[in-house]
């Protein structure tokens, strides 16, 4: 693989448009990207746009359709929650494999006032629908028992995965692109409604609209392109799938495949977690982002409530340590599907460059940065950029 | 009249559960490995990646309560709050179904006394099908 460098980004504040189509959420994050590169969309050689509710509605072919129409390959890819983050590595691979030099990976979505609960029967009799008659299988039972495993096994309690809700509502405010920028107290968070137990309302993410793309450049573009500017590398793009377990039937295991992947990501990138200025990790419900610390090795095996307990987590400008989710995180940055592993790059790459967007939460010396993204079904992507 | 009993008798919710001649589950083992897949049909394994054999296996009616999470959100006629839970069966395969006689309140404020809790396989009519079948599905309660 040759080297590959994130020349520009652009993302849309994350919310509900209502007024937009999906194609014009895209493009907008599309020209913003491409505006922050210097770069017109008729140098783009190749696109992967992720969007994940409507993957058959050919989105990468109907945003060039708005901001461009050049005749260049452009793919739709979908893969779960790690739908954008599989786009920006096809991208990444396009590049890197030397085949292009200049590549855009853009995520959209628009999921409304959805619920996250989605599913249903379909055409089947709904006499048969198993989700509330065979137990459930959604999203917030899945991660709510996964964060279960780490009660189960270490004694964790609902406040250590409540504690994580404030601080990424506390970190929210410091972003104008996230969707929620209220704080909440610890009693509020334990207080609030229970979705689905441990996870109360402010533990889950919400749904909404939003968009982020990346143009990702070889290292002669960027020579060329950067006008001297210093651009983050992709030192490591790995995306893994679950392997078999005795409960898959029952219980999807989310943690082998993120832990494969960090290992897999920090031994392309040489470096090691003890080395990261900050994680944007998939934090879908908090009871996730507590099993994540130790699935990324943030922290020890089993002292992922001691982590949060000491700061783990937090900015350092909140006096923290090992800062996750300066954004908001999903919690509260939001998730609009297709736009969250995009999302998350721009993050890093705001905090590697010293970009203004992200001016009032700033990492200080930030140098290296990972994102993580788990879809259910499973796949998990991680990423990590140096500069 | 015995047709029509035939025509009008209940139904599992699933393949995998069985209603006669006592309702029990039944897996699919392959061969090679041992694994057990809770499908009709296996075509080949996904954790030995053989093509098995394989053969069909009664599971037993008694497990043990892995996790579990109370869900209080639903779709529409869906009571909550109800106990979802991972019960793990000795033949080392696990399932995912409600468990029910246990307060959803009790579960929440000690989530420990869930944990390897001791637990039977119950049957129940759920819902009525298109065809006017009853619908039955399993479900777990405390050992007696
Ligand atoms: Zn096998």
């Amino acid at each position: 693989m040759r080297n590959v460098y994130v020349l520009g980004t652009g993302m849309i504040k994350f919310g509900r448009y209502p007024e937009k189509t999906v194609p014009e959420l895209g493009g907008e994050a599309v020209l913003s990207a491409l505006a922050d590169a210097g770069i017109a969309m008729d140098q783009v050689q190749f696109l992967a746009c992720g969007n994940f509710g409507q993957a058959n509605a050919s989105y990468a072919q109907r945003i060039l359709q708005t901001v461009g129409q050049t005749g260049i390959p452009a793919i739709n890819v979908a893969n779960a929650c790690a739908t954008g983050s599989t786009a920006f590595r096809e991208a990444y691979l396009s590049v890197g494999s030397g085949l292009y030099d200049i590549a855009l990976a853009v995520g959209v979505e628009q999921m409304g006032k959805q619920g996250l609960l989605g599913g249903g029967a379909g055409g089947a009799d709904p006499a048969y629908a198993p989700e509330g008659k065979l137990g459930s299988g959604l999203m917030p039972a899945v991660f709510g028992q996964a964060g279960m495993e780490h009660m189960r096994k270490y004694g964790t309690t609902l406040a250590h995965m409540a504690k994580i809700a404030v601080k990424s509502h506390k970190h929210a405010t410091k972003n104008p692109f996230a969707q929620y920028r209220t704080e909440v107290s610890l009693e509020e968070v334990m207080n609030a409604r229970m979705v689905a137990y441990p996870n109360t309302l402010f533990m889950c993410c919400p749904t909404g609209d939003g968009a982020a793309a990346a143009v990702l450049v070889s290292e002669d573009k960027l020579r060329q392109l950067a006008g001297g500017r210093k651009r983050p590398r992709i030192a490591a793009s790995v995306l893994t799938t679950d392997p078999y377990t005795a409960r898959d039937a029952a219980l999807p295991d989310v943690s082998t495949l993120t832990r494969t992947a960090a290992q897999q990501a920090y031994e392309a990138a040489g470096i090691g977690p003890e080395d990261l200025s900050l994680t944007e990790l998939h934090d879908c419900f908090a009871s996730a982002e507590l099993i994540h610390y130790e699935n990324l090795l943030l922290c020890k095996e089993g002292e992922a409530g001691k982590f949060i307990d000491e700061g783990g987590g937090q900015h350092p400008d909140l006096g923290g340590k090992v800062p996750v989710n300066v954004s908001g995180g999903l919690l509260s940055k939001g998730h609009p599907i297709g736009a969250t592993g995009v999302a998350n790059i721009c993050e890093l790459v705001w905090h590697l460059t010293r970009d203004e967007r992200a001016r009032e939460r700033q990492v200080p010396d930030a140098k290296v940065g990972l994102a993580h993204v788990i879809g259910l079904g499973s796949a998990c992507t991680v990423n990590i950029l140096t500069i | 009249m015995a047709e029509q009993s035939q025509t009008q008798g209940p139904r599992p919710i699933v393949p995998f559960l069985k209603l006669e001649p006592k309702p029990h589950l039944v897996g699919k083992r392959c061969g090679k490995c041992g694994a057990i897949y809770l499908s009709e049909s296996r075509i080949a394994c996904a954790k030995c990646m053989s093509r098995g054999p394989f053969s069909d296996v009664a599971l037993s009616n008694q497990g043990k309560v892995h996790v579990f999470s109370v869900i209080h959100q639903s779709f529409p006629g869906i009571k909550t709050p109800y106990i979802t839970a991972i019960i793990d069966l000795p033949e080392g395969v696990s399932v995912r179904a409600n468990l029910i006689d246990f307060p959803a309140e009790k579960a929440e404020k000690d989530p420990h006394s869930l944990f390897d809790l001791p637990v039977e396989m119950v049957t129940e009519v759920v819902a009525k099908d298109r065809e006017g079948h009853d619908v039955v599905r399993f479900c777990y309660r405390p050992k007696k």
